[in-house]
């Protein structure tokens, strides 16, 4: 079980350079757009070929430019699902989900009848994708890798191009198909929140590289690179000055804050989450900064506050919006010190 | 229209069953030979790409007559490969049948070719991928994914080759001739009794040929807008 990628590939002036191992069966490629991260899923299918490296996938070796390895795509036996699906327009539903199958005539038939029912399909068998709505076009596509029972399945941002609605109903779907599954998944994102419900492990990208890989709620809690914290959800960042073991100043929000934790040397900024803010009314106290309001964002759920000095976001839930109908804005924000993120 | 009855009754068919036989053979091949020429573009370099392509497309741009030139250069009996094909093969194709494919192929490929290219090209490239990771070999992804997908621009591109090649005149003229009941094709019959001052029968002649092609034409739209159900109109 397991997968070790190390692969190098320019394309003009991008240039792909990442390496990351993991023993879990669910991993997550963490980044923004263009950071490279469909480039390095489509190397572990074979789509794509690395200038150099080496690809391993349970235990198999897919590609190692020293020994000049380079399985074919078709030999790898991984499932990809695209971003678009990629249903072939001109089959229906059943063809489609058979296009993958070895086996005789009878048992390919058998086995879509199958695939048919586990993703309640049924009465959609003679349709063309193009008249399938999203969330079943996602089923179709689905169906068509597990037909095949593959190592290894790649899902290519699977739900971006969805509504909110849809989405958070077909990720459910999709975690609960994937229940059973054996395999490795490697799932691409640049959405959070996706990769902190499926992903045991994560890989967090950033310009081609690979800037922190490990356990995923590891490293949420705790990111250790600005960019990491900027992907995993953190608003807030400043520059710091580390005065000595537990004392640092925050440059850019001007105070001094105070940490029992040992300060390792090479810090260079400090994050903070935009939740995780105390109001203070009345006295200042320790790890305290002075705010006054810029504007305020109020959605659903909770309200966001945007502040001065520098930008600072505090975030509020509903259900705490009554303290400031109470009490009026807070004179401070206190930054609870084990929430701090040390960054370098 | 007495006067037209009696030209149909003695008519000569023979110009337009050598025109049939010429649009149908020049078609498949140009089938063929323009989905390949079509692929091997798509794969090759850009710069290679753009060489190839001005290449495969002159005959379409170039008058019929230039081609016919240059057929007539390469297929001469007085021309080294004029001289080897028939030499080792007994093949002639200067005043010949073979002669009206070879020009109509000539002058109808790029069409194929085009076509066939533009449709290739819209293709979205996941489903080549997909293809691939579902373990389809490539010739499979071709035949199964890509040709149905690129199914209305082949038509298309078929159907514009057979007109062309059903109509060629110049290259087919100088490279075959007019010889009747041989090479003697339905354009060339009209442009011969035109000559002759015949515009009755240029005009029944005429008349046929706008049939054919519209009937042709209907046809195969037919055919393209079956595999066209799932294209909104706008």
């Amino acid at each position: 079980m397991g997968i070790k990628v190390d692969v190098k590939k320019r394309v003009g002036e991008f240039c792909l350079d990442v390496q990351f191992q993991s023993e879990s069966s669910r991993i997550g490629i963490l980044g923004a757009s263009g950071c490279g991260k469909s480039m390095t899923l489509k190397s572990i299918a074979g789509i794509e070929i690395p200038d150099e490296g080496e690809i391993e996938a349970d235990g198999n070796v897919f590609f190692h430019s020293g020994r000049k390895i380079h399985v074919k795509p078709q030999e790898r036996n991984i499932g990809y699902l695209f971003q678009n699906y990629a249903l072939f327009p001109t089959m229906t539903v059943a063809k489609n989900i058979g296009m993958g199958l070895k086996g005789s005539k009878q048992q390919n038939a058998e086995r879509v009848q199958e695939m048919i029912r586990t993703f309640q399909l049924s009465g959609l068998e003679s349709r063309l994708p193009g008249e399938l709505s999203g969330g079943q076009q996602q089923r179709v596509a689905l169906a068509r890798i597990m037909a095949y029972e593959p190592d290894v399945i790649l899902l290519d941002e699977p739900f971006s191009a969805l509504d909110m609605f849809l989405k958070d109903r077909l990720q459910q779907e999709l975690m609960e198909m994937l229940a059973d599954y054996k395999g490795i998944v490697v799932l691409v994102s640049h959405s959070r929140d996706e990769i902190y419900r499926f992903c045991e492990d994560l890989v967090i990208m950033d310009k081609g590289k690979v800037v922190i890989s490990g356990r995923t709620k590891d490293i949420f809690r705790n990111p250790e690179k600005k960019e990491a914290a900027r992907l995993t959800g953190c608003k807030n960042f400043s520059r710091i000055r580390r005065i000595d073991e537990h004392h640092i100043e925050a440059l850019d929000w001007g105070v001094e804050l105070q940490i029992s934790r040992d300060i390792p040397k090479n810090v260079t900024n400090v994050g903070f989450r935009a939740h995780e803010f105390i109001p203070i009314w009345g006295e200042r106290r320790e790890n305290c900064i002075k705010v006054c309001l810029a504007g305020t964002a109020e959605l659903p759920f909770e309200k966001k506050f945007y502040l001065k000095p520098e930008n600072l976001c505090w975030f509020l839930q509903k259900d705490k919006w009554w303290i400031l109908e109470e009490k009026g804005m807070p004179d401070y924000l206190q930054f609870q010190e084990e929430h701090l993120l040390l960054l370098s | 229209m007495e006067a037209v009855w009696e030209i149909l009754e003695g008519l000569d068919w023979s110009p337009l069953l050598i025109s049939m036989k010429t649009g149908i053979v020049a078609t498949f091949i140009s089938f063929f030979l323009g989905i390949y020429a079509a692929r091997k573009v798509i794969k090759a370099t850009p710069g290679k790409k753009a060489v190839i392509d001005g290449i495969l497309t002159l005959p379409m741009v170039l008058p019929p007559t230039v081609a016919g030139f240059f057929l007539l250069l390469l297929f001469s009996k007085r021309r080294p490969f004029g001289i080897f094909l028939y030499e080792n093969f007994d093949i002639k194709v200067v005043q010949t049948w073979l002669g009206c494919v070879i020009a109509a192929t000539v002058i109808a490929f790029p069409l194929m070719y085009r076509n066939a290219r533009a449709a290739f090209e819209q293709i979205d490239v996941n489903l080549i991928y997909a293809g691939r990771t579902l373990g389809m070999s490539e010739m499979q992804i071709f035949w199964k994914v890509v040709i149905p997908t690129a199914g209305p621009g082949v038509a298309s591109g078929t159907i514009l080759t057979f007109a062309r090649a059903l109509g060629e005149y110049g290259a087919t003229s100088m490279l075959a001739g007019n010889i009747p009941g041989k090479t003697g094709t339905i354009s060339q019959k009209i442009a011969m009794v035109i000559q002759d001052g015949d515009y009755l029968t240029a005009g029944i002649w005429v008349a046929i040929v706008i049939f054919i092609a519209f009937v042709i034409i209907v046809f195969m739209n037919l055919i393209a807008g079956k595999k066209m159900r799932n294209v909104k109109s706008w």
